[in-house]
């Protein structure tokens, strides 16, 4: 009985490797502390009230973002580690299987687990307050989106410890991916986690599609919305055509690995090849779905520190949409050196460039909203400002890899690794971190403390540039993505050291992010104004943190940057708007549904990957059971009664 | 201040990295040695250059707006807060964007067109075939007219055209040698062509450079460019010394693993397309694929009849020789 135990054990757990068992140990350790803090501190009922079964949009983006922050520090060790081995040559501090699984995590945590979910926690947050909602469109589905997201990331990370990591890369390319390649659990793992999470985001994107056509406060027409509402649009009209494909492809791929079908099998008809093309269908839209809504956080940033309207409205938003529908149709480049021939390089070389265009027109609109203004420079704005040399250059090597014939040479090297970092670090990344610093108050009620922040971010910005510029220079040099370790003669360790240095300067920078966000909880300062920045647009104009209802009278728009204009009003004497009578407010209930149903999902995939019929059938039937649930109950809603409105507002505005 | 330090940063990383490693020797990519090399090179310079047209002034005016327009007591700048919109500006970053990618784009398709890899080079030399072979995780070069066959080496004419032939025995993996000039998949099922050529005798390092399994990083492999006589007398003295590969010696080669420098007098009769055609249905392959899922008797249809569909020969004659990488399935 005990041998039996201990042969499931060590299958069941990742063994023999050190690193690994302190990272179990560490794990296990923090799931103790976690489940006795919620017990001593008797919280484990205000966990499931308050978060859990929430459907407020502010405390689903909060949770996003909590998670997104945990994933941006595993993501971060990955790629500690990665650069560790690689700043010494012929040295094995991973050996070549571990270096495998952690370039294959560390690109899908990154994107699918880290940009993703910092996105929609920005989304959730900020647009229905930006253009005068009390919720999103479909509450119970957005909380069923973020737990779906959860779960899936949760089931992908469990592969770390149990079972054994995904090594076939982020995307998982067949024939290497399909069992013959990669036999062991770690690709099923990739499969579950990615499609459980996948179906959040294409729920979300919907769902924000609906809400900002749908919900915008009496009075907004489309071309009066904030910009980072039009971002967010196109860049969910984006993941509506997108993620369908990825969750296709990779049930395909399932079905090839469970079934024996032969979608991308080399054998029996199947094809590889589509699925590189399916995949990056999907792969391209993706990277726009995550760059679009920095786009629209600049925008908004530029023009709230600029004291300035942003200049080519117009052709911002006609900017926006064009790279939502171009970006469908450049996936090819991604393998110029497939051999497709030249027509079809040609025709996506083109489309690639033509990218560039609109791309390209955004800075100048950036630039000339600046031009002219008043520019101050808190941390948002510090990021703003970084952010455009930064994607200027990385967006020029873009057009560079972009030139086919040449990109025969910078594929798969070094160089188009500098470049996509260069733009998911200086464009996603800054472009998050510049929101996350200005949304911050509106938030949680309190500023970060300035000064932690701007170590923060000359440590992101230094070592930004010192981790990621030799890599240009490396790829130059010949050296090939992916390789674990290189030969001494080929000279590419100062460069290495060098780009390792970054990469913990880089990690430095987010221990000051850390310790920024401690001190500031600790020196907790209430921000008694709503409005922290002197903003521009809807959301400045109630308390901060916005009370549940966010609007205690839906506000009548008639302007672009509204809340500035009315301010301008006040500021000339002229009389505010004249305030509605309040009335009750009709809001979502709470449900225990999306986070039960989500549980059962991870159950079925858990169930799949060992293919263990008693988890995969309950777990379905739980499923089915949480969605007939849904389907049956007609207590989903109520009304805020009025005097419990003015309650809360007269707490919240003080005398008011 | 410090923006202008920070935008300096890059620049000046790209300077010590081209002073730390001596001259630019090591950056092998802007040092080819053969026609299809120096072409990508000049195309990588020729777009460097129009996209610095653009970005250069455009870092430029960010350092000039951030400066002059920033908050301080007493700015003399303009302020114009609801300036917002301006016909000409914007027709000027709209049009100067657009010409200079349609001076790209045309740049590009010319050499896409002139640098397609399976179009032969112009030389009055007859060019050498090698048959490449990726393998889990070694290289495998088989010269089928000399018939001899190297592991993870090749030694070729300088001056001589060289036809890579490319395919892979299970993942899909990319041949380059960057001095000669840019990569190519080599995937399964199917033959890849890839025209080289070295205008100097030279070793030059080669690498798989896509990703294909535990130990990717060891597909490494040196390429000699020597004078003819040389070559000649090279191939005669493989032939002279190094055993011959056999089937099972192929066998055991296909095993998963690293592999040193290995030489080889002769090679199975058809074995290239024996292992490109391993995967069409019925059998014929070069090896029981590990790990593949036996083929369906049901499936298996006649051999002959198979195999050239796939090769898709009436496809083939019609394509000009621009595309004839395209879909070649099949050995032919």
């Amino acid at each position: 009985m005990l041998d039996k135990i201990k042969d499931f054990a060590s299958e069941f757990f990742v063994t023999g490797d050190p690193l690994i068992l302190g990272a179990q140990v560490s794990i296990a350790l923090s799931l103790v502390a976690i489940l006795f803090v919620l017990t001593y501190f008797k919280k484990w009922k205000w966990l499931w009230t308050e978060w859990l079964t929430s459907v407020d949009h502010k405390k689903i983006g909060i949770m996003y973002i909590i998670a997104s922050i945990l994933m941006l520090f595993r993501g971060g060790v990955d790629a500690l580690l990665m650069r560790v081995q690689l700043a010494v040559p012929e040295v094995e501090f991973l050996n070549a299987e571990h270096y495998n699984q952690i370039f294959t995590t560390h690109g899908v945590i990154m994107i699918l687990f880290m940009a993703m979910p910092l996105m929609f926690g920005l989304f959730n947050i900020v647009v229905p307050l930006q253009i005068g909602a009390r919720d999103v469109a479909f509450p119970f589905l957005n909380s069923l989106s973020f737990w779906m997201f959860f779960f899936g990331a949760m089931l992908f990370n469990v592969s770390f410890i149990i079972g054994g990591s995904p090594d076939a890369g982020w995307l998982a390319y067949p024939p290497l991916s399909q069992l013959s390649g990669s036999p062991g659990l770690g690709q099923d793992f990739y499969i579950w986690g990615i499609q459980i999470s996948g179906i959040g985001s294409l729920a979300t994107g919907i769902n924000f599609v609906v809400t900002i056509l749908k919900m915008r406060a009496p009075g907004m027409k489309l071309m009066q919305m904030p910009m980072f509402v039009w971002s967010v649009l196109s860049s969910c009209i984006t993941i509506m055509f997108a993620f369908p494909i990825l969750t296709v492809t990779l049930f395909l791929l399932f079905l090839d690995r469970y079934l024996g079908a032969h979608f991308f099998t080399l054998d029996g008809g199947g094809n590889p090849m589509m699925y590189i093309n399916l995949i990056w269908m999907w792969g391209h839209p993706e990277v726009y779905i995550v760059i679009l809504p920095a786009f629209g956080i600049f925008s908004e940033i530029v023009s709230a520190f600029s004291k300035k309207k942003l200049f080519g409205y117009k052709s911002m938003v006609f900017a926006l949409m064009s790279i939502s529908f171009f970006s469908f149709f450049t996936w090819a480049h991604h393998f110029f050196t497939m051999g497709s021939g030249a027509n079809v390089n040609a025709f996506f070389a083109l489309t690639t460039m033509l990218i560039a265009i609109p791309t390209g027109v955004k800075v100048f609109n950036w630039l000339f909203t600046m031009y002219r203004g008043r520019i101050t420079f808190p941390t948002p704005m510090m990021w703003t400002v970084a952010f455009i040399p930064c994607f200027v250059v990385g967006g020029m090597t873009g057009v560079l890899l972009s030139v086919a014939p040449a990109d025969f040479q910078f594929h798969n090297s070094y160089f188009l690794i500098a470049h996509f970092h260069q733009v998911l670090i200086g464009g996603v990344v800054f472009g998050y971190f510049a929101g996350l610093y200005y949304w911050w108050p509106k938030m949680f009620g309190f500023r970060l403390h300035e000064g932690l922040g701007k170590w923060a971010f000359w440590f992101w910005n230094i070592g930004f540039y010192v981790c990621f510029m030799p890599q240009y220079a490396l790829g130059l040099m010949g050296m090939t993505r992916r390789v674990n370790e290189y030969n001494f003669d080929m000279g590419w360790q100062p460069l290495n050291v060098i780009s390792t240095v970054g990469a913990f300067l880089m990690g430095a920078a987010f221990i000051f992010q850390v310790w920024q966000i401690a001190h500031s909880i600790k020196f907790y300062k209430k921000e008694k104004d709503g409005d922290a920045w002197d903003g521009r647009t809807l959301e400045w104009s109630i308390p901060s943190p916005a009370p549940l209802y966010n609007f205690a009278r839906l506000p009548q728009v008639t302007h672009q940057d509204d809340w500035w204009e009315e301010k301008q009003r006040i500021t000339a004497g002229e009389p505010a708007k004249p305030l509605a009578p309040l009335e009750p407010i009709h809001m979502p209930k709470n449900s225990g549904i999306p986070f039960i149903m989500s549980v059962c999902w991870f159950t079925a995939g858990f169930g799949f990957v060992w293919d263990w019929k008693w988890m995969i059938i309950p777990g379905l039937i739980g499923v089915a059971v949480c969605m007939l649930i849904r389907s049956f109950s007609y207590d989903t809603d109520y009304y805020i009664p009025v005097d419990e409105i003015e309650r809360t507002e007269a707490a919240l505005r003080g005398t008011k | 201040m410090s923006r202008f330090i920070r935008m300096l940063t890059p620049v000046l990383f790209l300077l010590m990295a081209l002073t730390l490693s001596g001259c630019g020797e090591q950056f092998i990519v802007l040092d080819p040695k053969g026609p299809i090399g120096e072409s990508q090179k000049d195309l990588i310079y020729i777009s460097t250059i129009l996209c610095a047209v653009i970005i250069v002034p455009v870092l430029i005016l960010t350092a000039f707006i951030v400066w002059r327009y920033r908050d301080k007591p007493g700015s003399k700048a303009s302020y114009k807060p609801n300036w917002e919109h301006s016909t000409k500006l914007e027709i000027i970053w709209w049009g100067i964007p657009i010409v200079i990618i349609l001076i790209l784009a045309v740049i590009t398709v010319k050499y896409t067109y002139e640098l397609e890899p399976s179009k032969p080079l112009v030389s009055e030399k007859e060019p050498i075939t090698i048959q490449v072979t990726s393998l889990d995780w070694k290289w495998l070069f088989k010269y089928p007219e000399e018939n001899i066959a190297t592991v993870n080496y090749i030694k070729i004419p300088e001056d001589v055209p060289v036809k890579f032939q490319l395919t892979s025995d299970t993942a899909m993996n990319s041949f380059w040698i960057p001095q000669l000039g840019g990569q190519l998949y080599a995937m399964s099922g199917m033959a890849m062509t890839l025209y080289l050529q070295a205008d100097e005798q030279g070793s030059y390092y080669g690498s798989g450079a896509n990703f294909n399994g535990k130990d990717f990083a060891q597909m490494t492999f040196t390429v000699d460019a020597s004078s003819e006589e040389e070559y000649l007398s090279w191939i005669e003295e493989v032939k002279g010394s190094a055993p011959a590969l056999t089937m099972d010696g192929f066998e055991k080669l296909t095993e998963p693993g690293a592999s040193d420098t290995l030489l080889f007098s002769s090679i199975p009769e058809g074995l290239f397309d024996k292992i490109v055609t391993q995967y069409v249905n019925g059998d014929g392959g070069a090896h029981q694929h590990h790990g593949g899922e036996a083929a369906e008797p049901a499936a298996a249809a006649d051999d002959d009849e198979d195999a050239s569909a796939d090769a898709g020969e009436s496809d083939e004659s019609a394509e000009s020789s621009a595309d004839g990488n395209s879909h070649h399935h099949g050995g032919h």
